[in-house]
C-alpha cells in the first residue's frame, strides 16, 4: 500500500527521523489556516501516490497564509498522471544546505536488503543513475544482521555526503532502516534527505509502501486507507477479503490463484477480448467467496460476461459450484456466467452445475474454450 | 527418479489439526506418502486419525525419523514454524504452503535458514511438490498428475495445475512437479529446480511457469543457457497485467520498466526455451519435443 507523503512523514516522527512541522489541507481555507498556524514561508504539496508531482506543479512555494490560499486553489483539483489531488500538505519552508536521495528495499534477485544512497538528491535517481552511476552508491544487507553502524558510516563516506555532519547523517540512515524494517515496508525513499543550512538532516519528502501482509501486527495502518480516494468496487471487494483489480474491458473475470487469473486475462485478450477486471478469490474459497465475488461484479456496469475460472487445490470445485447455485438464487444477475471447473472435487462440482445449466451459466472444458464461449457473449451483449 | 520427495520420504505437517492442515496432509497420506507425524503445540501425545501429534518438530523427528516438513500454519506465525523446522536435525525439506507472510519475514527467514542450516526450503506461498506415483507434499489435487518423464516448475500454483493437466491429457507424464512459490522472496528458485531436473535421468524435458515480477526467469534463462541440455517449455503469465499493482500474488508486480512478461519472453526464447503464449498449448509443445 503506497502512503501519501505526510502519512509517510508521521510514519518517520514516531521513529525520531526529523521532518519539518506541517499541516493537512482539504480546502483553500484550511490551506490558509494552516500557513497561519506554522508561521513565515509555507510549501504547499499536492498529496499523490505518483511521482513527478513538482514537474506537474503540484509543489509552491508561499510566502504567507494568503499566497497559501492561492496555490492551495491552483494545485487541489488538479490531475497528476491520472491522479486527482485532494488533499495538499503544508510545511514549513526548509533552508537546504544540500539534498541527499537515500533508499531501502528489497533486492528480490538477491534476496537481501538494499540501501540506496546519493549526494545528488532532490533529482530523479535513475536520471543520477544513468549520467553519473559512480554518485550512486548502492550496499546490500543482510535481513539477518540488520543495517549496521559501521555500514550506515560507509554509506554516508563512499556516497560522499558532508563530512562534518556524518554522525547525523549516518543516525538518520539508521533509523529510517529500521522504519523499513519494523514498520514492515516495502520500500522506504528519502528524496530529498536535506542538510540544513543550520547542520540539521532533516526527511524533506517521503516515499513508502506498506506491505498489507503486515498489517497484523500494525492494526492501525489500516486507517491510513481513509485519505485514499479508493475505487469503490476495489474497496467493496477488499472488505470481502478478495483481490480485485478494475482493468478497461467487458468480460469479468473470477479465477483461484493469482497466477491463474493473470493467465486467464491474457487468454482472453488473445481470443480477441478483454477483460474489465482481475479477481482472485484465493486458496480455499468457500460458496459464499464466490457469492461475493459474483456480487462485486454486479456492481460494474462494463461487464458483459463473465469468466469464473477455477482449478481447485485447495479450493474445492463443489464449494465453488454452490456459491454459483447462491448466487443465482440470491442475487440478480444481468450476465451469461462461463464456468470452468477442473481439480479438487471438480466431478462433484459438475455434477452440482448440472442442475442449472441454461442460457446463464455455460460449463465448459477447458480454459481456452471459457475465454472463447466468454468473450463471444460479451460481444453480443 | 524424482527429485525433492518419494517413496523414502517421511513427513511431518505442522498444523496438521488444523482443517485445511489435515484436509490436505490426510489427502497426502491417502496418495501414499508416508505421514509419520504432526505438529501442534499443546496438543502432543493425542494422535488424528492415527497420527501421532508432537508439540514441537524436533520431538516428532526424535520419535518418528520424520525428514520432511509441510509447514500449514497461519501467516502470523509461519516464518517461526519454518525456523523450526530447520533447525530440527533431520529435516531435509521444507515445504511452506502458507501464503500471506510478511515479506520481511521471509528475507529474514531464508537467509537466516541458508547460513545455518542445510534444509531445503520450498516456498511460502507454494503448492508444494508432487512426485506421480511416489509421494504428494502439498495441496496439489493428485489425481491430475500421471508417472512419467517431464519436470514441471512454476511460481503459481493454479497454473501448475493446468500445465500437469494438460500434460496428464495428452498421456505425458510427469517426474516430479514442483510449485516454488508466488512471494517476494522465495525459499528455492527456478535455477534451483532446473538443476535438479537436469541432474534426474528420468526427466527429458521441463515445463517452466513464471510470471511477472522480479528477475528469476531472466535468471533461469541464464542458467539454461550455460547448464541445460535437456529442452524446456515456458510459459509467462501477466503479458496483459497493468504495471505498479500486485496482482494477487505478493511477488507478482512489474516495478516501472523491470519484470514484464515481455521482457522475461524474450529472455527465454534467446536462449532457446519454447515459449507458449496460452497455457492450453504446453502439452502440445512439449509432445513437439518429446
Amino acid at each position: 500500500m503506497d502512503l501519501f507523503e505526510y502519512q509517510g512523514k508521521s510514519l518517520f516522527a514516531r521513529l525520531g527521523v526529523p521532518v519539518p512541522e506541517g499541516r493537512v489541507a482539504r480546502t483553500p481555507e484550511e490551506a490558509r489556516t494552516a500557513a497561519e498556524e506554522i508561521g513565515g514561508k509555507v510549501v504547499v504539496k499536492a498529496q499523490v501516490q505518483v511521482g513527478g508531482r513538482g514537474k506537474a506543479g503540484g509543489i509552491k512555494l508561499a510566502d504567507g497564509p494568503d499566497q497559501a490560499f492561492a496555490h492551495a486553489t491552483d494545485i487541489l483539483g488538479m490531475d497528476i498522471k491520472g491522479h486527482t489531488v485532494d488533499i495538499v500538505w503544508l510545511e514549513q519552508a526548509s533552508n537546504i544546505a544540500a539534498e541527499y536521495y537515500v533508499s531501502f528495499t528489497l533486492d528480490r534477485s538477491v534476496k537481501k536488503h538494499l540501501a540506496i544512497v546519493s549526494a545528488q538528491g532532490g533529482m530523479d535517481i535513475e536520471a543520477v543513475a544513468a549520467d553519473t552511476p559512480e554518485a550512486v552508491v548502492k550496499m546490500h544487507i543482510d535481513p539477518v544482521v540488520g543495517l549496521t553502524n559501521w555500514q550506515a558510516s560507509e554509506l554516508v563516506y563512499r556516497a560522499k555526503l558532508d563530512r562534518a555532519t556524518a554522525r547525523k547523517s549516518a543516525a538518520a540512515l539508521r533509523k529510517l532502516y529500521e522504519a523499513f524494517v519494523s514498520l514492515d515496508c516495502d520500500l522506504v525513499e528519502v528524496n530529498p534527505l536535506i542538510l540544513t543550512d543550520d547542520g540539521e538532516i532533516v526527511a524533506l519528502d517521503s516515499k513508502v509502501t506498506l506491505d498489507s501482509n503486515a498489517f497484523f501486527r500494525h492494526p492501525d495502518f489500516e486507517d491510513f486507507r481513509s485519505a485514499f480516494t479508493e475505487d469503490p468496487m476495489e474497496k467493496m471487494a477488499r472488505q470481502r477479503g478478495l483481490n480485485f483489480i478494475k482493468l478497461d474491458g467487458s468480460v469479468g473475470i473470477i479465477g483461484n490463484g493469482a497466477g491463474l487469473v493473470m493467465s486467464t486475462i491474457d487468454v482472453v485478450a488473445l481470443v480477441g477480448g478483454a477483460a474489465s477486471n482481475f479477481l482472485d478469490v484465493g486458496g480455499g474459497a468457500g460458496a459464499d467467496t464466490i457469492t461475493n465475488a459474483l456480487e462485486v461484479l454486479t456492481n460494474d456496469p462494463t461487464v458483459k460476461s463473465v469468466l469464473i475460472n477455477i482449478f481447485g487445490g485447495i479450493t474445492r470445485c463443489d464449494l465453488v459450484a454452490q456459491g454459483i447455485v447462491e448466487a443465482l438464487e440470491g442475487l440478480e444477475l444481468q450476465w451469461p456466467i462461463v464456468v470452468r471447473l477442473d481439480g479438487t472435487n471438480a466431478v462433484e462440482g459438475r455434477e452440482i452445475l448440472r442442475g442449472v445449466v441454461s442460457d446463464a451459466v455455460i460449463p465448459v472444458e477447458t480454459m481456452r474454450e471459457a475465454a472463447e464461449k466468454a468473450v463471444e457473449l460479451a460481444g453480443k451483449g | 527418479m524424482a527429485i525433492y520427495i518419494d517413496h523414502n520420504t517421511r513427513l511431518v505437517v505442522q498444523g496438521l489439526t488444523g482443517s485445511q492442515g489435515r484436509f490436505h496432509g490426510f489427502r497426502n497420506k491417502a496418495y501414499g506418502t508416508n505421514l509419520v507425524a504432526g505438529v501442534t503445540p499443546g496438543k502432543g501425545g493425542t494422535d488424528l486419525d492415527g497420527v501421532p501429534i508432537f508439540d514441537s518438530v524436533a520431538e516428532a523427528v526424535a520419535a518418528t525419523g520424520a525428514n520432511t516438513s509441510m509447514v500449514f500454519v497461519p501467516p502470523a506465525f509461519a516464518a517461526d514454524g519454518i525456523l523450526e523446522a530447520a533447525a530440527a536435525d533431520g529435516i531435509e525439506i521444507i515445504v511452506a504452503i502458507t501464503e500471506g507472510i510478511p515479506a520481511q519475514d521471509e528475507a529474514r527467514v531464508y537467509n537466516y535458514v541458508k547460513q545455518t542450516s542445510s534444509s531445503v526450503l520450498i516456498g511460502p506461498n507454494c503448492p508444494g511438490v508432487l512426485s506421480p506415483g511416489k509421494a504428494n507434499v502439498g495441496i496439489t489435487p493428485p489425481e491430475i498428475a500421471l508417472e512419467g518423464s517431464v519436470g514441471v516448475v512454476s511460481r503459481s500454483g493454479t497454473l501448475t495445475y493446468q500445465a500437469i493437466h494438460e500434460l496428464t491429457s495428452r498421456g505425458i507424464g510427469q517426474t516430479t512437479c514442483v510449485g516454488i512459490g508466488g512471494d517476494p522472496v522465495p525459499g528455492i528458485s527456478f535455477i534451483d529446480v532446473l538443476e535438479r531436473f537436469q541432474a534426474d535421468d528420468d526427466t527429458e524435458a521441463i515445463v517452466m511457469i513464471g510470471e511477472i515480477g522480479g528477475d528469476a526467469e531472466e535468471q533461469a534463462a541464464r542458467f539454461i543457457e550455460q547448464h541445460l541440455t535437456k529442452p524446456v517449455v515456458g510459459y509467462v503469465a501477466g503479458v496483459t497485467a497493468p504495471p505498479g499493482k500486485k496482482m494477487g500474488h505478493a511477488g507478482a508486480i512489474i516495478s516501472g520498466s523491470s519484470g514484464t512478461a515481455q521482457a522475461k519472453q524474450s529472455a527465454l526464447r534467446a536462449v532457446g526455451v519454447t515459449v507458449v503464449d496460452d497455457p492450453t498449448s504446453i502439452g502440445e509443445a512439449v509432445a513437439a519435443l518429446l
